[in-house]
């Protein structure tokens, strides 16, 4: 009897390390695969010709700035819609809403969060994107900012859920310690409850963002993909291509080894840099506030 | 003892996988006998390539098609591959992929199956409705910014492509914006929009007035309209029409190609045969595309 479960014991314990490293293992490998793959690019393409304005490959132009400049635009475009809604939602959830409405609200938000893409590419190419060409008086509906509102409306779930946990966190004896001294619910809410799940929030907003920005089937859908370098503002109103949207649409084509090839997984390891420079920087923020949180609380 | 239990444990996984592994691949082998046809390339031949497979798998059971999609580029590297018995092309073979393809010993043998017209589409709102090869060049490089510019509307050209890895749009860049010259280097302008299928430029072009867009003819619905065509200044403007692309005055025009590794032999070749019969051909016509014969 011993034995077995000592057995049984020795396999389970086994299998779970086993499987918290493998996480780091495949971390690894992908990151050595991208690299391997993407680094001969910077000996094989120039450097004047991978900082140039032209994207097009098929006559060996690997300007990249555009791309980048395309994503950065729908993802900042996308947080701008994502972050607001998706944190007011929250709250109206976790500190509003009566019961009933909150279990309403909170499984629709949910299913949301359970669209494919390609559905939301769908609507963004049949109703957002005609409509939103004639309510802004455009050239053309397949702009940046279609890309940046569905992508807003797919990273609102995400938001959401991981905010509304946050605030669902906080111990009620905050709220109502605030009551006690006479705060509003909008005082409350802004003041107290936010500040004290800061660092959740923060997660939300930082998941949010990393699901904005490495998005590929909508926005190849609906941004309009031409490679133009987005300088101003205004650009936000025009068609871009992504990086994500980039590496979709021509991975498939592209001849194996060839310096093409090479190219498009350097845009993949810029991509994964940029989310690791996110990731890093928002972990920092939420160290730091936390400190001061409990300082505060303190 | 802890551990021999492990490693037997972990002994019989193994073999237990290695078993599986071994008898699906025999299962494969066994459904798969030399009846089977793996077809694949150009997005503009899929549609036609899967309604003769259907065909011509009704009529000779014992053989099975398969039919995908993905460009003329992606058939052409699957045949160098050797994963495809025929490559779907919209486009003649490059020589560098006809080098690649004899360094890993496979020989690519041309096919023309069908002939394929490419028509340049605006919105029924837009008034234009003919336009030169010089100045659609102008408008797709960047030269001509506005309708006005070509006897149209005061509105903005809002300029739709092909993807750069689909043959139309290599097809389109070669004969139209370099007006079929080698030396000739002009590009899209960079504000072009490249949609990964024509289906967005469909929808595209049917919502939007500035737009302009081209598509292999068949493709093109009966809400869009067509421009017409001529060469040069002054020449005549022809419709794309199955007619004006057989007399070949319809300038944008091109065969279409299957390739296969080295000359077809039994069900291979009775296939490509049967491509080139009346009954297939009809199948092209019914199509929008262009018979061969």
């Amino acid at each position: 009897m011993e034995k077995s479960l000592n057995w049984r014991e020795f396999v389970i314990t086994r299998a779970i390390k086993a499987s918290g490293y493998s996480a780091i293992v495949f971390v690894l490998l992908i990151f050595f695969f991208l690299m391997r793959e993407g680094l001969p690019a910077i000996g094989e393409v120039e450097a004047g010709n991978l900082f140039s304005l032209r994207w097009y490959p098929i006559e060996e132009m690997f300007g990249i700035l555009p791309l980048i400049s395309g994503s950065i635009i729908v993802t900042i475009g996308a947080a701008l819609i994502a972050v607001p809604f998706g944190i007011g939602t929250a709250v109206y959830i976790s500190e509003i809403a009566p019961r009933w409405m909150r279990e309403i609200l909170k499984p629709l938000v949910e299913l949301l969060g359970g669209l494919p893409s390609v559905v939301l590419g769908f609507l963004g190419i049949l109703v957002v994107s005609p409509n939103l060409r004639i309510l802004l008086d455009l050239p053309t509906g397949l702009t940046a900012f279609t890309g940046s509102l569905l992508l807003g409306g797919i990273a609102v779930p995400t938001v959401v859920s991981v905010a509304e946990d946050a605030l669902d966190a906080v111990p009620r004896a905050y709220r109502e310690g605030a009551w006690a001294l006479g705060a509003t619910k909008w005082q409350t809410i802004w003041r107290v409850t936010l500040p004290a799940a800061k660092s959740g929030v923060l997660t939300a907003i930082m998941l949010g963002v990393g699901r904005a920005i490495g998005e590929t089937m909508t926005v190849m859908m609906v941004t309009g993909n031409a490679p133009v370098l987005a300088t101003r503002l205004g650009s936000l109103f025009s068609p871009v291509r992504t990086m994500t949207a980039t590496i979709a649409a021509e991975m498939g084509e592209v001849a194996n080894g060839s310096v093409h090839y090479h190219t498009l997984f350097l845009i993949g390891i810029i991509l994964f840099l940029i989310s690791l420079t996110v990731n890093v920087l928002a972990s920092s923020v939420v160290f730091r506030t936390k400190k001061r949180a409990e300082r505060i609380l303190s | 003892m802890k551990r021999v239990i492990s490693i037997i444990f972990l002994a019989t996984f193994l073999s237990l996988l290695l078993m599986s592994c071994g008898s699906s691949s025999a299962n494969t082998a066994s459904d798969s006998p030399a009846q089977y046809i793996e077809n694949k390339g150009s997005d503009t031949i899929v549609n036609l390539a899967l309604a003769w497979a259907e065909k011509y798998q009704t009529d000779n059971p014992e053989v099975r098609i398969s039919v995908t999609g993905g460009g003329s580029g992606t058939g052409i590297a699957a045949l160098i591959n050797g994963t495809v018995d025929i490559a779907n092309a919209s486009r003649k073979i490059k020589d560098e992929e006809v080098a690649e393809a004899q360094s890993k010993g496979i020989t690519p043998v041309e096919h023309i199956i069908a002939r394929d017209a490419i028509a340049v589409i605006v919105n029924p709102e837009n008034p234009v409705r003919k336009l030169t090869l010089q100045q659609i060049a102008d408008i797709y490089s960047g030269k001509i910014t506005n309708w006005a510019g070509v006897g149209g509307e005061d509105r903005p050209i809002v300029k739709l492509s092909r993807e750069t890895n689909s043959g139309t749009h290599v097809y389109f860049l070669e004969t139209v914006l370099r007006l079929g010259e080698k030396e000739n280097k002009t590009l899209f302008s960079t504000d072009t929009l490249l949609l990964p299928s024509s289906e967005g430029i469909i929808s595209e072009v049917r919502t939007n007035p500035n737009a302009i867009g081209y598509d292999g003819l068949g493709y093109v619905p009966d809400d869009l309209v067509m421009i017409a065509i001529a060469e040069e200044a002054g020449g005549n403007y022809v419709l794309p029409s199955i007619a004006t692309v057989n007399d070949k005055s319809y300038p944008i025009a091109r065969d279409l190609y299957m390739y296969t590794n080295g000359e077809a032999t039994g069900i291979l070749k009775e296939y490509l045969d049967w491509l080139l019969n009346t009954e297939a051909q009809q199948i092209v016509a019914e199509l929008g595309f262009v018979p061969v014969k």
